[in-house]
């Protein structure tokens, strides 16, 4: 990797670093982070097939209130500069799936520490808020927003300081049982993710699609694009006949029999 | 002060939405996002309170704790900027009335903005990304990029305006019925495409075998007995046909992975999935169920289980 490349790397981290925690444009999302990683440092194809993988796992990850969510940031930018440095092509994926995951654990404790230094930080914008000055209140958010960047970029240029055969000699230590376990393990890991939106979102009333969807999804010529709007219509039709059950205005739904309403005839059916 | 009217044009509104993005930026555990929110004000408070003590006054008020769905700010931004807008032009909008306003939007909406967008939209669009990247396709990650990205500025954009255009009194609709329909709805619809997404994407094989049966003369191919050459491989693949012709060994080999597909394809992920669920109610950390399953993967592998 030549210097050029390795500025590059560590200005996708420093982006990805603050999207972390702004959760806008998504450049802390695998899917981004490791294409972008690889882009720039000419591996396309396989940061994007990395992205693909931990994008899966990270499906499930989100910033919500005080649930713990590991950072997908920081996964996602090292185990796409280990893939790159190890030289072992798509063979490194199963490892660099593996190492992403207690990565993700260590930018918890990053964001942690930055958050807690953000507090200074709006004491600091309570006294320029007190003297009217806006600027300084821009200047100082801009700085907590640097901050997160830095969270990644300074761990990615340290990993970028190891030479890339120091790398590639703890990724040869490796032994094949291991590597091979862990793509094992890198494939049902994405079911931790799902368990964890699930248990948000589940409700008596929505088990059912549940059920239709794992079921449907057996069929593969059906794409996800057309699994997504199968979902949508459903949802849609569950609430158009539920709005009209409640017009009714009490009567139960044989009331709407004979309207020549096609809402009328699937209730029929029911 | 209050002789003209001030009024704060479309980019003074834009200006705050693209400011709103940093919302996050100064995320702390005093007072959350106030920093961002004060940070995502200032183009509108710059001009409608030109004398340093009202501005002072008015950046103080919004560096009070808040915090919600990034996105979902953008409502509560919009009337914001209504209820400032009347206050700077001499309306009698008290300081309450603002907070009030603030802290009465927050709760509901950060309970519309996590269902919809971080288990609907985002598991949906970075699914339908992710299985296209998996093959090294390109498109993936640009379509995952691309189509995120127009709803959420679309989305920013419009739910301010309307609160900006509706003002305060947008607060009951919001906790009312329209919200609850959206997020209801994604629910649904997130848990459809969960189940598919078990389905499709929660890898494991056993590789046990079950049984070995051999097949009699005629079901499997007779290697021994093709034309040799191009000719060979022509009958051969014939004779296959894709699977539904012609076995490729004289046994039949059944794996565990076989028999289990025959039942319920995915039942094993299914299964996996709804252990994840009940470890993670029992307060387990997600993530030592990830380092847990990692060391199942390598030991099963070891063991020749999977």
């Amino acid at each position: 990797m030549n210097a050029i490349q390795m500025i590059l790397v560590v200005g996708v981290a420093f982006l990805a670093g603050m999207e972390g925690i702004l959760d806008e444009w998504q450049f802390h999302q695998p899917l981004v982070a490791c294409t972008l990683i690889g882009l720039v440092t000419g591996h396309l194809d396989l940061g994007v097939i990395l992205g693909g993988q931990l994008q899966m796992i990270a499906l499930g990850w989100a910033n919500i209130g005080a649930a713990v969510a590991p950072d997908a940031a920081l996964a996602s930018v090292a185990s796409a500069i280990i893939l790159v440095e190890g030289g072992q092509g798509t063979a490194g994926i199963g490892t660099a799936t593996g190492i992403a995951i207690p990565l993700a654990v260590a930018g918890l404790f990053l964001t942690m520490i930055v958050r807690t230094i953000s507090t200074a930080i709006v004491h600091i914008m309570d006294a320029q808020a007190k003297k009217g000055n806006w600027r300084m209140i821009n200047v100082w958010q801009w700085i907590a927003v640097c901050l997160q960047g830095l969270r990644i970029a300074i761990p990615a240029a340290l990993l970028l300081a190891i030479p890339a055969s120091t790398v590639r000699g703890w990724l040869a230590m490796m032994p094949q049982w291991l590597s091979a376990g862990m793509t094992i393990g890198g494939g049902m890991v994405v079911a931790v993710g799902y368990a964890m939106v699930i248990n948000m979102m589940a409700s008596k009333e929505v088990w059912p699609f549940f059920a239709i969807g794992f079921a449907l999804a057996a069929i593969k010529d059906l794409t996800l694009i057309a699994l997504g709007a199968i979902g949508l219509s459903m949802a849609l039709m569950y609430l158009a006949l539920e709005a009209k059950g409640g017009n009714g205005s009490g009567s139960n739904n044989s009331g709407d029999a004979g309207t020549g309403d096609p809402l009328g005839d699937i209730i029929d059916d029911y | 002060m209050a002789d003209k009217k001030i009024k704060l044009t479309k980019r003074d509104r834009f200006n705050v939405m693209w400011h709103s993005q940093f919302l996050q930026g100064s995320w702390n555990y005093e007072r959350m996002q106030n920093g961002g929110y004060a940070y995502s004000m200032i183009p509108a408070l710059r001009k409608l309170y030109p004398d340093k003590k009202d501005l002072s006054a008015a950046l103080q008020r919004h560096l009070v704790f808040f915090n919600t769905h990034p996105y979902l700010a953008s409502p509560v931004l919009g009337v914001t900027l209504a209820l400032e807008e009347d206050k700077a032009n001499g309306a009698p909008v008290t300081d309450d009335a603002i907070q009030g306003v603030k802290v009465g939007m927050m709760g509901p909406l950060a309970g519309v903005g996590d269902p919809v967008f971080w288990y609907t939209v985002r598991p949906i669009v970075g699914a339908l990304g992710a299985s296209m990247a998996i093959s090294g396709n390109i498109m993936g990650p640009i379509l995952f990029f691309v189509i995120w990205n127009i709803i959420r500025i679309a989305f920013l954009w419009y739910t301010q305006e309307f609160g900006y255009s509706a003002g305060s009194a947008i607060t009951n609709d919001m906790s009312g019925g329209m919200l609850q329909k959206v997020t209801r709805g994604a629910s649904m619809m997130g848990m459809f495409v969960l189940g598919a997404l078990i389905e499709r994407w929660v890898n494991i094989k056993f590789t046990p075998i079950v049984s070995q049966t051999p097949i009699q003369k005629g079901g499997y191919i007779e290697w021994d007995k093709l034309p040799s050459g191009a000719k060979g491989i022509q009958e051969a693949l014939t004779q296959w046909n894709m699977g539904n012709g012609k076995a490729l060994s004289s046994t039949k080999v059944t794996t565990l992975q076989d028999n289990l597909d025959s039942l319920i394809p995915g039942l094993a992920g299914l299964l996996l999935t709804f252990f994840c669920m009940w470890l993670l109610k029992k307060k387990v950390s997600p993530i030592w169920i990830i380092i847990g399953i990692f060391v199942i993967g390598v030991l099963f592998h070891v063991w020749g289980i999977l």
